[in-house]
């Protein structure tokens, strides 16, 4: 047998292979998303189902999240908020600290390092109980204050930054210095926006971290209003009341943006992921 | 002055300059470091001596510690919770490996848009992952997992009451979210390894599976420890995966981790102590198995991580 046709029946296998394990993978969305057009009340009663009846199919809970659901769509606007504040305030604190951690020497450097990592190795559930009683105590439950505080510090980000800005030019920094400028301007107007596609790497990783974040606004969180997507959908999740329709669609409408901007900014997510490790 | 090439002569702020400004660069990480971490952890151990009821604080010593080790709950909350951690372990190191390592070969066609179906997962909250996986698993026959079974010939499951498929379900959906960011890990290790050694391999005679013993298993050996390390992390920081399909009362506990208890204990119970105690418990196993992981491993021998 020629070389060449084994090579051939070698790649189609592999490939198979790996398509059925893809479909696999994606399977689940893919049956949320087709059963997000059944009526909510089989879906109530059948779950998840192989036997759809395809005739039954119809836009109905999307109608309905779109003209009834006004409860749902402030959990929306919740969930945006907070995660865009969180993005621009955790990206603001860390690349600032990352960008000097590399390219200037002071003193407590060192040190400043070492206490990144040890936030790195800090489980955030050892944190969780401190944390809610000193939200108590400055009346932060449920604000979006509350919510965002704890996000702001990301380590992981800091070491992506500090990553990041030892490649960044330093002749940059000293030729600024010459034509008058002071280091805030060479880090806001020069450097920062040399650091461009790492910010788009961690605005996207934190949005994404922050978008699904379940823990801490489950329990920072009280009432409906302040409610982000995660935390409101769960509430959706009652065996006594038929809130199918909004579940399932609006499940769909939670995933749907995420993925959107996966597909659009593919490169980024994935130095984000590959280089900043877990998140921290 | 003519002649003089002028420098200008503006004074920097003390404010601007460059022995002050890394300071200024780094503060508001540091006090917010201070007050959202330092603080917390701290606070924590004392909180875990410490009996905490309204307007009442006292120091009761190790009694929440004593308490907790007289509890037939916390060791099955432990039990359950290293039961997930291992398995989660094996199942997301080893199969990734096995899929980055086909992922890579040049024989695979569509490898982007395998990578992005792999990855797509992950970008799924745990809640609405709990939602499909509970609407997956229904108690109904109709529900597609019991269809499956029935097909080969077993009765429908009610799945979300049993211990073994409560372990089941809850490695299932943290394997079905973190796979593709673990094949992500490997496939960059993997663009890492230069070909050569796999052609010298070649002409000597190598197999695929000596291949991947002898070549590309070793060379993965730091990405291995790194995502062995916080897969045990992160399977004894287990909480979401149980809380989306039985919040903290799952029948008979059969799905209680560590941190369920916690939260059950601190927040539900509000025995804001015992539950500290409980987070310092978590946060020891945590250190020292992570620690043991790298000695172990040989992440400690040499400079080579």
């Amino acid at each position: 047998m020629k070389l060449k046709h084994k090579r051939m029946i070698y790649s189609i296998l592999i490939t198979v292979f790996m398509l059925i394990v893809t479909l696999h993978a994606l399977f689940p969305l893919i049956s949320l998303l087709v059963s997000s057009f059944r009526p909510s009340s089989e879906l109530f009663r059948q779950g998840i189902t192989f036997n759809i009846q395809w005739d039954q199919l119809s836009l109905d809970n999307y109608k309905y999240i779109f003209t009834q659901a006004d409860q749902y769509w402030k959990w929306y606007g919740n969930s945006i908020i907070v995660s865009l504040l969180t993005i621009i305030l955790s990206l603001f604190f860390s690349s600032m600290v990352g960008y000097a951690l590399a390219v200037y020497d002071f003193w407590g450097k060192h040190l400043l390092f070492v206490i990144v990592v040890f936030i790195i190795m800090i489980p955030f559930e050892i944190l969780m109980l401190p944390l809610y009683q000193l939200m108590t105590t400055f009346r932060l439950i449920d604000t979006y204050t509350g919510i965002i505080l704890p996000s702001i510090i990301s380590a992981s980000a800091v070491f992506f930054f500090r990553q990041y800005a030892l490649g960044l030019p330093k002749e940059l920094m000293d030729a600024a210095r010459i034509d008058g400028a002071n280091e805030y301007g060479i880090f806001f107007k020069i450097m920062l926006p040399l650091m461009t596609p790492s910010l788009a790497a961690m605005a996207i990783l934190q949005g994404l971290f922050s978008w699904n974040n379940f823990v801490w606004p489950l329990l920072v969180i009280r009432s409906n209003s302040m409610f982000t997507l995660p935390v409101g959908l769960q509430t959706l999740l009652t065996p006594y009341e038929n809130n199918y329709d909004v579940l399932i669609s609006g499940s769909i409408m939670t995933i749907v943006p995420i993925v959107l901007l996966y597909v659009a900014f593919q490169r980024y997510f994935i130095a984000g992921l590959t280089a900043g490790g877990v998140k921290g | 002055m003519e002649g003089n090439k002028s420098i200008p002569k503006k004074r920097t702020h003390f404010l601007a300059s460059q022995k002050v400004a890394p300071y200024v660069f780094v503060a508001p990480f540091i006090l917010s470091f201070s007050v959202l971490t330092l603080y917390p952890t701290i606070k924590a151990f004392i909180m875990s001596f410490q009996r905490i009821l309204p307007g009442q604080v006292t120091f009761i010593g190790l009694s929440n510690y004593v308490r907790i080790f007289n509890t037939p709950t916390f060791f099955k909350a432990l039990q359950n919770t290293t039961i997930y951690m291992i398995l989660t372990v094996i199942i997301l190191v080893t199969i990734p490996i096995l899929l980055a390592t086909i992922l890579n070969s040049q024989l695979v066609r569509f490898r982007t848009f395998l990578r992005s179906g792999l990855f797509i997962p992950a970008l799924t909250s745990v809640v609405v992952a709990g939602i499909i996986f509970r609407m997956m698993f229904a108690e109904s026959e109709t529900a597609i997992a019991n269809q499956i079974i029935g097909f080969f010939g077993f009765e429908p499951i009610n799945w979300r009451t049993k211990a073994w498929s409560a372990m089941f379900l809850m490695v299932l959906l943290a394997s079905w979210r973190w796979m593709g960011v673990n094949v992500l890990y490997f496939l960059a290790g993997l663009q890492n390894i230069p070909n050569e050694l796999y052609e010298s391999a070649e002409i000597d005679g190598a197999n695929v599976v000596q291949k991947f013993f002898h070549i590309t298993i070793p060379m993965l050996k730091p990405i291995i420890i790194f995502v062995t390390t916080i897969s045990i992390i992160g399977g004894f920081r287990v909480f979401e995966e149980s809380y989306v399909f039985w919040e903290t009362n799952s029948p008979g506990n059969i799905a209680l981790t560590l941190v369920s208890y916690l939260y059950q204990q601190g927040i539900q119970q509000n025995d804001m102590g015992y539950g500290a105690a409980v987070g310092v418990i978590v946060l020891l196993i945590i250190f020292v198995t992570s620690i043991i992981n790298l000695i172990i491993s040989g992440a400690f021998k040499r400079s080579d991580v």
